[in-house]
């Protein structure tokens, strides 16, 4: 296993190195003089040849992305235009409310998708589980921005029993969380439904119900645990669904995360920041993916890495 | 009369009009949530194509006394801030998603399928570096890469289609190279390259009609993300920029009302996500009509 880790490890490096690359070439593509377009069109010379250097615009491109590549080794994203911070500071600033959001969307995903799933799965067909799975595809149809303004509209303006925004509090996470999850919850749903069903005809489950134990014993220490595993990998998939989810729920929420900051920062023209904000999500995508590959090995005795 | 039975057997086969088209037509029409889909669609496709005669008012038509209007005979939806007809919007949403859908697709498809054929059957180092930057591109969740692009070709409805057709590119190019491969080593791609058919037309008239089933079943489903992924730029307000009837925009627009005016903001995500359901339960259909073992 140690040498699949190894292995994966070695085929993630030249990913990062293209995404940093993409990161890099993202300023220099821009159709026009990216200093130019930074500094806006009333910006005196002076300016525009200012942010150029600040950029490091003016020297040939090699050199270019080796002066990147090695201030990114060493932790400099360079400085914000608009607010003239590093860049680091605002990224760590905003990181960990981003973290928390995607764990808490992440839990609220796990926890009602697989109640939902088993919950369906127990009695296949009945009117539960039909009702189960349409709100499961409609859950998949919402647009996340959509959905959380809808929760807004409805336990903050209406009902009045959660705020609509702020980090202060854990009240405050509940409506972003459910955000974030819903999607990703239909989704496990689903997938929890028809792996359970699989799991609850095999021979294994059938002499647990002849030993005479407890339904709930069976579907939940017998069932359960081996149905579980292709939602982990579904849950591994939706990696990119829930960060994608929060950057987007990020601004319904006004909430001061990374997906907020790269939004800012496109329509403010703000390049370090969104180069550091789209290089921080992908890199997080990439390292996670590597994560839950590594982690099947640790769940599933079954799965053997050559 | 041994002979009688493989006659009989291949009439019943070769029976005319017995076509796959027919045979997927006939398997689809029993799939209920499928003729929904498609009901769905086939309103979505009609209020694209005649919105000017369908929708009540010109969308565009500001009513200061009618801002924020709930609705009523007269505006069956309500109105928005600027007292524009909210149905007449939608409608010219449904229009502009239609559009956005189409051409998103259309880039998907023009570049991922050859890319992906091209690299499957051709192999060697021009695989491994279609491969290699398929990989990038796939490093960044779908809409991140869109907004990557957004940034690069700058805000707007146009660069929004660009960008999200862009997006598109390696799923189809990884489908239609993993299509390509095992048609690749099959015996009638075999027998064309023994009778002296060249790769271009091994390709075009022998491996590419037979990837046709799982790139219509992709672009059914790319279209609906094609559409949320627009819907979700213009939300950002990196898509269509106001007095735009997007419905992405319309809500970005609409939620800082909505406090004041529920149906500005529940009646174009409905439109959106009914959209996207249709698509959804269409593109399910489809894949199991066409193929009954790509079913999940």
């Amino acid at each position: 296993m140690w040498a699949y880790i190894a292995k994966r490890l070695l085929l993630t490096v030249p990913v990062i190195f293209g995404v940093a690359f993409v990161v890099f070439a993202m300023v220099r593509i821009v159709p026009g003089d990216p200093a130019q377009i930074i500094a806006g069109e009333t910006a005196t010379k002076e300016f525009v040849e200012a942010i150029r250097k600040d950029l490091g615009l003016d020297r040939p491109l090699m050199e270019q992305f080796v002066t990147f590549m090695a201030s990114l080794v060493r932790g400099d994203l360079g400085r914000s235009i608009r607010s003239k911070a590093p860049v680091s500071e605002e990224l760590w600033a905003r990181i960990p409310n981003t973290v928390r959001l995607t764990i808490a969307g992440l839990v609220v995903a796990v926890s009602v998708g697989v109640t939902a799933g088993v919950v369906s799965a127990i009695r296949p067909y009945s009117v539960v589980d039909s009702a189960v799975m349409l709100v499961a595809l409609l859950g998949l149809s919402m647009p996340v921005f959509w959905s959380g303004l809808m929760l807004i509209l409805i336990f903050a303006v209406r009902l009045g029993w959660l705020p609509a925004v702020g980090t202060e509090t854990l009240a405050h996470l509940v409506l972003p969380a459910i955000t974030v999850g819903m999607a990703t919850a239909a989704i496990i749903a689903r997938m929890t439904r028809s792996s359970m069903l699989e799991v609850l005809r095999s021979d294994y489950i059938r002499t647990a119900r002849a030993k005479g134990l407890a339904e709930p014993v069976v579907v939940t220490r017998h069932a359960l645990r081996n149905a579980l595993i292709p939602v982990i990998t579904v849950v591994g998939l939706q990696t990119g669904t829930l960060l994608s989810g929060a950057v987007l729920t990020e601004s319904v929420f006004a909430w001061p995360g990374i997906g907020r900051l790269l939004v800012e920062g496109i329509l403010a023209r703000d390049y370090p920041i969104v180069q550091a904000a789209v290089l921080v999500v992908a890199l997080a995508f990439v390292l996670v993916n590597l994560a839950i590959d590594v982690l099947y090995a640790a769940v599933d005795p079954r799965i053997h890495y050559e | 009369m041994v002979t009688a039975t493989p006659a009989v057997r291949a009439e019943t086969i070769l029976r005319p009009g017995r076509t796959r088209f027919r045979m997927a037509w006939a398997q689809f029409r029993r799939n209920r949530a499928g003729l929904i889909g498609l009901a769905i669609l086939m309103a979505f496709l009609g209020a694209g194509l005649f919105a000017p005669v369908l929708a009540p008012y010109d969308p565009y038509e500001i009513d200061l006394e009618g801002g924020l209007k709930k609705p009523s005979r007269a505006h069956w939806l309500g109105q928005d801030e600027l007292g524009r007809d909210l149905l007449s919007r939608i409608i010219y949403g449904a229009r502009l998603s239609l559009v956005i859908g189409i051409i998103a697709v259309s880039i998907g498809v023009g570049f991922g399928v050859p890319i992906g054929a091209i690299s499957g059957y051709v192999g060697g180092w021009w695989d491994l570096l279609v491969q290699r930057l398929i990989d990038i591109m796939l490093a960044f969740p779908g809409i991140l890469l869109a907004i990557v692009l957004v940034a690069i070709l700058g805000v707007g409805l146009v660069q929004v289609m660009v960008a999200v057709g862009i997006v598109s590119i390696p799923t189809y190019a990884r489908l239609v190279r993993g299509q390509v491969l095992s048609l690749r080593a099959q015996e009638f791609v075999d027998a064309a390259r023994a009778l002296g058919a060249t790769a271009g037309r091994i390709l075009w008239r022998h491996v590419l009609p037979n990837t046709l089933a799982v790139i219509i079943v992709q672009s059914t489903l790319q279209i609906a993300s094609a559409i949320l992924s627009a819907a979700a730029l213009g939300f950002l307000g990196l898509g269509a920029q106001p007095p735009t009837a997007e419905w992405g925009a319309m809500l970005s627009n609409a939620r800082q009302y909505i406090r004041l005016a529920w149906h500005s903001v529940t009646f174009p995500g409905m439109a959106i996500m009914l959209t996207v359901l249709g698509f959804n339960l269409l593109g399910d259909a489809i894949r199991d009509a066409l193929d009954p073992k790509m079913r999940i």
